[in-house]
């Protein structure tokens, strides 16, 4: 059983010459015990997709399973096999650590009794230790959103939904995250989370699907869809050329040596399978400088969704 | 797919609702005292100032001394205060603010249920409120008999009247500022035309037509004769406006929260 299967979605906001399509006939299906990492720039529908499928807001079309059940008709019931944690923080100022996971428990049906003893081990997950009595307001920004995972796990979930879960950490808050997220899906949790950073998908995701506009543009391994859509090879190119930038250069001579060249500003990005040619030629132009790497999930990303601001 | 986009369907309700009572009931356990205090201190101060202050020139109403006429309408309308705090500022807070309600709508638990509990919740500080007025009213002679008990359910359902017309406006609200009219253009005004400090016979014929409709007036209509030891005229009616306008308020604000929330 595939914890959620979504068919066609279909969520349009407003009526008339106001209405937003903010998802556009969008397929979904997770396979058991994966990491699926849902990439898209602000506004792409990623949020709103997943509030669909918890059955926040009804679809205006289009069919969804969540873990087995269908939504919204059933989406309590499933509900209660599922962990969210959301965007924003919404943990209890009002109550301790030990207390917001007590609490919502009760959201669950769960009893004090049952849930009490998993308290120690459910906040030494998080990497809060003896922080049963500790307020809310004590805590950093990276604390709150490893209680909030803690809080998310307290109905031992088979699907754990994370809706940008490392947005505004600092890196060491945001690799431990990363360590239980993939020790959880050792433990065979199934994991649908959202990021707009490539390198979380990249580590995280078994799978992985770019969504702009309410659209999946690319889905599969994090490797297919570099292999897919992108040359292997990057030349990032910048400096000075001829009195002028490298937006010059490349007008003049990346035709001849790359497949692809994208110019943002007055950095000049070449896609090719075969960089030679192009380094010899820039071992010759002193005012230019450049970067060679291995083109990544970021480059795929601004490929398919443009390079242009989104907010 | 109706249930969700059919904001103004009929509630449903699950037990599940009690996690959210009680959740809200363990928060004011933490600050109990200084909540029953604050909920206390004004409405009392009040009866005992103008009871005592304003009874000495004031001979007798209705047939008894003006504090004892004081004491029932004070209840109701403290009460009346509690629950439309509680509703509104409380309320809004859990909704908007610290988001408490996404995050208990994460787990299996509807909007429907945890507007269902603010509702009761509501009611229930709201009444927790009126029983400590209702004993220091006690306390100082004026609620004797005990038909004054009677007044509890009554003021838990004038809890529930006050809560679900508090939340249409929390579902309503921008901020916390919207609030104030409330305040000032239908709870201050209700205050003073419910018969809470005169008799409502003291108003100009139309102006009385219009605020013995007003739920505080059955409120008092029904408090007042309780502490005084007779069963109220016409108790059913007031019971039943009451408890219409309990229904019919929960069920707007339900819809326009879910209007609000679930889009």
């Amino acid at each position: 059983m595939s914890p959620l299967e979504i068919t066609g979605l279909v969520k349009r906001f407003g009526e008339g010459a106001e209405a937003r399509e903010v998802v556009r006939g969008l397929d979904l299906s997770l396979a058991p015990g994966e990491c699926f990492a849902l990439l898209g720039p602000n506004g792409a529908g990623k949020t709103t997709t997943l509030r669909c499928a918890l059955g926040l807001t009804a679809a205006t079309a289009g069919s969804i399973r969540l873990c087995g059940l269908p939504v919204p008709e059933r989406a309590r019931d499933a509900r209660a096999r599922v962990g969210v944690v959301p965007q924003l923080d919404s943990l209890d100022p009002d109550f301790t650590c030990a207390e917001n996971l007590l609490v919502f428990a009760g959201y669950f049906g769960l009893h004090e009794r049952e849930v009490r003893p998993r308290i120690p081990e459910l906040l030494a997950f998080a990497g809060l230790e003896g922080k049963e009595n500790a307020r809310i307001q004590s805590l950093s920004g990276g604390m709150k959103r490893r209680l909030t995972l803690a809080r998310a796990l307290v109905n031992r979930p088979e699907l754990l939904i994370l809706d940008e879960p490392t947005t505004g950490l600092d890196p060491q808050a945001r690799h431990l995250i990363w360590e239980r997220l993939r020790r959880l899906t050792a433990e065979g949790t199934t994991i649908l989370l959202t990021t707009h950073f490539m390198d979380e998908a990249e580590r995280l995701a078994n799978r992985l699907a770019i969504m702009d506009a309410g659209r999946i543009l690319a889905q599969g391994s994090p490797r297919e869809v570099i292999a897919a859509h992108i040359e292997p090879q990057v030349v990032e190119i910048f400096g000075e050329w001829q009195g002028e930038g490298a937006a010059a250069w490349a007008a003049a001579h990346a035709h001849a040596l790359c497949q692809r060249c994208e110019v943002s500003g007055e950095t000049a990005f070449c896609y090719t399978t075969d960089a030679a040619p192009l380094l010899a030629h820039l071992a010759h132009q002193p005012g230019l400088r450049s970067l060679h790497r291995p083109a990544n999930l970021e480059d795929v990303f601004l490929k398919l969704t443009g390079r242009d601001l989104r907010d | 797919m109706t249930s969700v986009t059919d904001h103004f369907a009929p509630p449903r309700l699950s037990l599940r609702l009690l996690a959210v009572w009680r959740r809200n009931f363990l928060v004011w356990r933490k600050l109990a005292l200084p909540s029953i205090v604050g909920n206390l201190a004004d409405p009392v101060i009040y009866m005992l100032g103008l009871g005592y202050g304003l009874g000495m020139l004031v001979p007798e109403v209705e047939g008894v001394s003006y504090i004892a006429f004081l004491a029932g309408g004070t209840l109701a309308y403290s009460t009346m205060n509690a629950a439309t705090f509680e509703a509104l500022y409380s309320g809004f807070s859990r909704m908007h603010t610290q988001k408490t309600w996404e995050a208990i709508m994460n787990a299996p638990v509807s909007l429907d249920d945890i507007v269902a509990a603010e509702l009761l919740w509501a009611a229930s500080k709201a009444c927790l409120a009126g029983i400590a007025i209702l004993a220091v009213i006690a306390a100082f002679g004026f609620a004797a008999s005990p038909l004054a008990l009677a007044a509890i359910p009554v003021i838990f359902l004038t809890g529930l009247c006050f809560a679900a017309l508090g939340l249409i406006m929390t579902a309503l609200a921008p901020s916390y500022d919207f609030f104030m009219y409330y305040f000032t253009l239908v709870i201050t005004p209700m205050t003073l035309l419910s018969g809470v400090f005169f008799p409502q016979g003291q108003l100009p014929d139309a102006v009385r037509t219009v605020a013995e409709c007003l739920p505080l007036s059955h409120a008092v209509a029904l408090v007042r004769p309780l502490l005084l030891g007779e069963l109220p005229p016409q108790a059913g009616l007031h019971l039943a406006v009451l408890a219409g306008i309990a229904v019919a308020a929960f069920w707007l604000a339900l819809g326009l929260t879910r209007r609000r929330l679930l889009k």
